[in-house]
């Protein structure tokens, strides 16, 4: 038997998930209705969402994406180790390690500071034009290298967030059973620091997947250019929609991983 | 009794605020000291001060007659000699209790898990902690973090304990379990500092106590005197308060 108060609950829930079901049906009705009537809509749908072209295309471009999957791969944990060690040299506090932290300082500033594709143009286009030999001269390495160089600067600040934000009294205790600075860091503070900041570097890794893309500008054929070739082949968009697709199926369920970690986080802390 | 610690006019200000106005402190070997006082009245600065948590400004601390609170001294080896515990326990969250004892002995000593574990065990069975070695931090009371907090310090046998007001971040029913503990450690002839709040306990094992006040040890002596007989009105002002 259910008690008043249960009784009232229950059926308020009902009604807002009655109405929330409602008020969705309506809003799609009324788009799926009113996107029709526009003026360019037939021309829109032949040139972004032909069908029989997405079909052709489809298997060559998940072909292509391994390729931004792998390029993922190996930066993936470049960036987690240069960011890491590049947040470690921001927080040096030694006098003979201020070069170091003067270095920290810098790289982030400079690396955050140019969009990731003049990053990408500058040592994917300049770097090989040293006239070095094979495979020195591949795009895959220096368009890699930009994106590591890149987002370990942000991941580093991520890190130093982290590193800041372990309270003071973790450091002191530490520091009061005779440990070293670096085992402080290494055993106390990091390890916490770490797990603190993983749901933002997931946000980070999920950016990356898709900022793979932009090596497609110096060389490498993987998913977007494969896709700009097929648009130029049958003159048709509906490649582009094809590789988003692609895309979505991959980031959407890692940002709702990084949502969940980060919630259960917060119910953790509170 | 040979003399272990000594405080010479020791002084202490964050920025403009003065908090230890000139601390003179003797503490023989296996005393036991308490400090009283307000909250403020320079307790806490003074134990991290000890432990070379804090730079004194002026004056000098000595240990075993050596001074240690020389300017550029490597703090690390001291450190060692003196445990200090805190009133929010500090505990380390990401590791189990037992990883928390290890930890220091592991990386100051070298000693591995192995050769710790007769030992470590015995701490753990000693105060009653046996069956939560494995516990992570959040998953024990705070009688029973504080109690893994004191392990953790002696596990680095340390020559002296500070202690700072271990008791007062604990509900009222937990705080006994404690306090056995610190009866222990003295029958074991352990030499402490405590800052405490608590004055029963405070009367009942001190060798001296000392009253703080405004960042000066105001009145100091035996426990019955203090709490007895105390001869400075402000002594008295604040025990009246507390008691």
């Amino acid at each position: 038997m259910l008690t008043p108060r249960q009784d009232y609950n229950r059926r308020a829930r009902r009604r807002s998930i009655f109405i929330a079901a409602a008020s969705t049906a309506a809003a799609i009705s009324l788009l799926l209705l009113l996107i029709p009537l526009s003026p360019g809509w037939a021309a829109v749908q032949k040139s972004f969402f032909n069908a029989e072209i997405f079909a052709k295309s489809f298997p060559v471009l998940l072909r292509a994406f391994v390729l931004d999957v792998a390029i993922f791969l190996w930066c993936a944990p470049l960036i987690a180790l240069w960011g890491l060690a590049i947040a470690l040299c921001r927080d040096a506090r030694a006098p003979a390690l201020y070069p170091l932290r003067l270095f920290g300082a810098l790289y982030t500033d400079v690396f955050r500071g140019v969009p990731v594709i003049l990053i990408v143009y500058l040592i994917g286009f300049g770097v090989p034009g040293l006239g070095l030999p094979r495979p020195w001269n591949s795009p895959y390495i220096w368009g890699s290298l930009a994106l590591i160089l890149t987002y370990s600067a942000y991941v580093a600040e991520i890190f130093r967030s982290g590193i800041d934000s372990v309270h003071a009294s973790q450091r002191s205790a530490a520091a009061s059973l005779g440990l070293s600075d670096w085992h402080v860091m290494r055993d106390v503070v990091l390890p916490q620091a770490v797990r603190r900041v993983a749901p933002a570097n997931m946000n980070m890794l999920i950016a990356l997947q898709k900022d793979v893309a932009l090596l497609s500008f110096i060389g490498p054929v993987e998913i977007l250019r494969q896709a700009g070739v097929y648009k130029s082949l049958y003159a048709n968009f509906t490649p582009y929609v094809a590789a988003a697709v692609i895309f979505l199926v991959v980031t959407i369920p890692a940002t709702r991983f990084a949502d969940r970690m980060l919630a259960r986080q917060q119910k953790q802390r509170s | 009794m040979n003399e272990k610690l000594r405080l010479k006019n020791v002084h202490k200000s964050f920025g403009a605020q003065k908090v230890c106005h000139g601390i003179d402190l003797t503490v023989n070997e296996g005393e036991t000291i308490c400090l009283i006082g307000a909250s403020g009245s320079g307790k806490s600065t003074l134990l991290r001060c000890i432990n070379l948590l804090e730079d004194i400004d002026e004056g000098m601390i000595l240990l075993d007659g050596a001074d240690i609170s020389k300017p550029g001294l490597d703090p690390q080896p001291v450190r060692q000699r003196i445990g200090i515990v805190f009133q929010s326990f500090n505990l380390f969250p990401h590791m189990t209790a037992v990883e928390n004892v290890m930890l220091a002995p592991r990386r100051v000593h070298g000693l591995s898990r192995a050769e710790l574990r007769p030992r470590v065990e015995t701490l753990f069975e000693r105060f009653g902690l046996a069956d939560r070695m494995q516990s992570y931090p959040d998953q024990l009371s705070g009688g029973q973090q504080q109690r893994v907090a004191i392990v953790r310090a002696l596990a680095m046998e340390p020559e002296i304990m500070l202690l700072d007001e271990i008791t007062s971040a604990l509900d009222p029913e937990l705080v006994g379990e404690v306090l056995d503990v610190l009866r222990q450690l003295r029958q074991q002839g352990m030499t402490m500092i405590l800052a405490t709040h608590e004055m029963k306990f405070a009367r009942e094992v001190a060798d001296k106590v000392c009253f703080l006040d405004k960042g000066v040890i105001l009145e100091e002596g035996p426990a019955e005197q203090i709490f007895g007989a105390p001869e400075k009105n402000r002594t008295r002002d604040f025990l009246r308060r507390v008691l």
